[in-house]
């Protein structure tokens, strides 16, 4: 991932995140899942920039990045642990299991990042894996997703621990 | 790379996406058509022949879907490339589909002339090089999980049964999912090889009436809940005057618990592509979209990658086919809304707005994407279409019920023995889905309702398992068909608890624009929740009727008017289950955190400390005698422990006012 995460992001050289993309309003979605998926989250001039591409009014493309979920506009940790909160997984106990892993991180409520920026936890929309529910999934910084079936409190402890150890002594 | 079915056979072969060849799909099965060289024609069958052994007359299919790749199969794919090399052998890797049969994955397929294609289930990476020794070395398919199909002379065959024998397989009629694990979801020269684009060229040549005409012949209904003729949506979109028009293919697939348009588009993206081009081509429009959800990227990269291969050999872009019609296809993945998944939702987000949905009328088929007349289908309607091209409209209206035509495919998850996606005849009874085909309940629990059609469903109660799946039916009983997820609900699970749960989905979804969905919901939730804690009251459940049915009738779209569903079902087959809560306190099915105590049965604890070990709260201590206790006071009642206990000493109690059930 470029580019600091808690610090001010320079979005001054952004322009080449939109190559291939035509101007039209209607890519306003995926101009704004690119300045996302580099910064990790909306910063405000970068949705000055999509806007401006695209070809719409700021108002319109805030009011965009507020609504839809996957936009962030603040800082997520670098892994998010998206947790299923479908039908199958709730009755099969992931609401369990959310609370398991924001106690384990030591977050208060409210708190979606933990305080060295490394996991964030929230609760996510069906994957569509239901039959493998309980479904936990963990969006890496690389873009790679781990998605973890029948998730429970020894698998989630494990899953922390060995992205506690590629960060190095992180945690 | 081999030569292709696509590939010209020789220099007379004129197809190309710029010299389009009308037999272009028929000649690449059975050609040559335009010239007659035998050469040519032994090409292909060799070629086909390739395709279902391997080019080297052994294959291993390792399946590739969101499903399989969340228990593993990745590992399992790397495990049998490394041992292939490792050894090698030549064998063939391919990566497939899936059969929609989760509780086997990861599975691996090996195929080789002579033997009977054999199925392995739960993989693990581990025991990759001894499957592949026995079966490919040792010629033995013991330990199998099904064979495909038998051809006669192999060792172990008795003990092991065809797919088709299965229980599970034999009520089912795989008719729109006949792909699911069998090609190459990448490959579009086995989706050819298969039959792929037989529609799409008689559609062409009957002209786009006769097609809508075949659509209404069918008997089509959309798959995506509401259930509206296909053919008279197509219809009414040919007749109006406005262009350019345009074909949506709905692919956000957002319903908890369903799964089959994912599974459709991950296993056999092409037959959606086709069948887009298909409605593209019956109402005139010459541009069209497939809208991706977006917590589903593996399904968005699928059709992306499909819509592609196909525009490479000229079966999407201009003159397609020598039809002279044009129609090209664009895949935009949402950023995350449920309610994209209403069509005038859906028409916002593709032209880059809040997915706001708006008064109808008009319909999209009149006024649609950009003002001008749009058709939208959901993604397995579009799969039907483009089978039903290919096999003819009597085959299909030959299946279903009375009302309602085809097959449909039922995801059923929750507290089954085999979770998965089945397709069945329209009509069959919620019973044969649950009991017959997901194998009934796991041993231990009871299933005492079923959850049908997401959160705009209903809960029908287990009485009425006998109640046939088709729209009409389970509309008079409280639910919907609605994408057809079923969740098995079973004696451990709360209903109030599971009401609240869908409307704690709903009303975070709400997308906002009109004030009963968005306000109601809240409140409808508050109740609920209040319910959950013990602190309800009786008046409360008339409140809950009453804003139940304003919502539902008072909202601007069926997110809002369906919402209430779960509630008004629940509140009418397990009343007994609200009053518990109410009048006793208790929640019967010890779900509900603010009325469940956990305790440690000292007798049966081991003194193992995986719970202390667990225990978030580090409510857990260790007592002189070596078992553990909970301090109640420290205790989040997260069920940690209760989960971990390997010896089930952990115990649920709900009561009230002392004198626990244990």
């Amino acid at each position: 991932m470029e580019g600091s995460r808690r610090d001010e992001v320079d979005c001054a050289s952004i322009d080449d995140l939109f190559q291939g993309l035509r101007r039209e309003p209607h890519n306003l979605l995926e101009a704004l899942r690119r300045v996302q998926s580099r910064y990790g989250y909306l910063p405000l001039e970068g949705i000055k920039k999509a806007a401006e591409y695209v070809g719409v009014p700021l108002a319109q493309a805030y009011s965009v990045a507020t609504f839809y979920h996957q936009y962030s506009l603040e800082p997520v940790g670098k892994y998010r642990i998206l947790v299923c909160m479908g039908t199958a997984c709730h009755l099969r106990g992931n609401s369990l299991n959310i609370e398991f892993l924001r106690s384990v991180l030591g977050l208060k409520p409210g708190q979606k990042t933990t305080s060295d920026g490394i996991f964030s936890v929230e609760e996510a929309r069906c994957f569509g894996c239901c039959g493998l529910a309980p479904v936990v999934m963990i969006q890496r910084p690389e873009g790679k997703n781990e998605i973890v079936g029948k998730a429970n409190a020894r698998t989630l402890r494990a899953i922390i621990a060995k992205y506690r150890r590629l960060e190095g002594g992180a945690g | 790379m081999p030569w292709s079915l696509l590939d010209k056979c020789c220099e007379k072969c004129w197809h190309s996406p710029k010299t389009p060849c009308p037999d272009f799909i028929n000649c690449s099965l059975s050609g040559p058509l335009c010239h007659s060289d035998e050469e040519c024609a032994k090409k292909r069958k060799t070629r086909l022949e390739q395709l279902q052994h391997g080019e080297k007359g052994a294959k291993i299919k390792v399946p590739w879907t969101s499903c399989t790749l969340a228990t593993g199969a990745e590992a399992v794919y790397q495990a049998v490339v490394d041992y292939i090399s490792k050894r090698g052998l030549d064998i063939t890797v391919s990566i497939s589909g899936c059969y929609g049969l989760d509780f086997i994955d990861p599975w691996l397929e090996f195929v080789t002339k002579g033997m009977p294609t054999a199925i392995y289930a739960n993989v693990k990476e581990n025991s990759v090089p001894k499957l592949i020794e026995r079966y490919f070395l040792d010629q033995d398919v013991s330990g199998a999980f099904a064979l495909k199909e038998k051809t006669g002379n192999a060792k172990g065959e008795d003990e092991v049964p065809l797919l088709s024998e299965l229980d599970f397989w034999r009520k089912q009629y795989r008719w729109v999912s006949r792909n699911c694990g069998i090609v190459d979801p990448e490959s579009l020269e086995e989706y050819i090889a298969s039959g792929g684009y037989k529609g799409l060229s008689r559609a062409l040549k009957m002209g786009p009436d006769a097609v809508i005409d075949e659509i209404q012949k069918s008997g089509l209904r959309g798959r995506g809940g509401a259930g509206f003729p296909t053919g008279l949506k197509w219809r009414i979109t040919r007749q109006q005057r406005g262009t350019p028009k345009y074909a949506i293919a709905n692919a956000d697939e957002g319903d908890p618990g369903a799964f089959m348009n994912r599974l459709l588009a991950e296993s056999d993206p092409f037959r959606i592509v086709e069948g887009l081009t298909i409605a593209g081509y019956a109402v005139g429009a010459s541009r069209g979209f497939i809208f991706v959800r977006a917590e589903k990227p593996l399904m968005a990269r699928r059709l992306q990658r499909a819509v592609e291969e196909a525009r490479k050999y000229g079966l999407l872009g201009t003159n397609i086919l020598g039809s002279g019609f044009n129609f090209d296809i664009e895949v935009i993945l949402s950023a995350g809304a449920f309610v994209c998944g209403e069509e005038t939702a859906l028409i916002a987000a593709i032209e880059g707005k809040r997915a706001w949905p708006r008064q109808r009328p008009p319909y999209p088929a009149e006024k649609g994407l950009w003002g001008q007349p749009t058709v939208i289908n959901n993604v397995e309607t579009l799969a039907h279409v483009a089978t039903i091209m290919a096999e003819g409209a009597e085959k299909f209206a030959a299946l279903g019920s009375d009302r309602t035509k085809g097959t449909k495919m039922f995801c059923v998850t929750g507290a089954v023995k085999r979770t998965g996606a089945y397709e069945v005849p329209i009509g069959v009874t919620i019973r044969i889905l649950v009991e017959e085909l997901a194998g009934g309940a796991p041993d231990g629990v009871k299933i005492k309702a079923v959850q049908i059609g997401g959160p705009s469903g209903g809960c029908i109660p287990a009485s009425l398992l006998d109640l046939q799946v088709d729209y009409e039916t389970l509309q008079s009983a409280g639910a919907i068909m609605g994408s057809g997820g079923v969740v098995a609900i079973s004696d451990e699970n709360c209903m109030v608890d599971v009401a609240k749960f869908f409307l704690t989905f709903t009303s975070a979804e709400s997308c906002g624009k009109c004030m009963p969905c968005r306000v109601g919901l809240r409140v409808m939730w508050s109740i609920l929740d209040k319910i959950t804690q013990g602190k309800g009251q009786e008046e409360d459940l008339e409140v809950l009727k009453q804003l139940a049915e304003t919502v539902r009738s008072t909202s601007l779209c069926a997110l809002g008017g369906t919402a209430p569903n779960p509630v008004l079902s629940t509140l009418r087959y397990f009343m007994d289950e609200y009053e518990a809560h109410i009048k006793k306190g208790v929640c019967p099915a010890n779900v509900c955190a603010a009325l469940v105590t956990y305790l440690i049965d000292e007798d049966m604890c081991i003194g193992c400390g995986q719970c202390a070990m667990n225990c978030p709260a580090n409510a857990i201590s260790k007592l002189a005698s070596g078992k553990y206790r909970i301090d109640q006071s420290l205790c989040v009642k997260c069920g940690t422990c209760y989960v971990v206990c390997p010896v089930r000493a952990v115990k649920k109690t709900s009561c009230s006012g002392g004198g626990g059930n244990g």
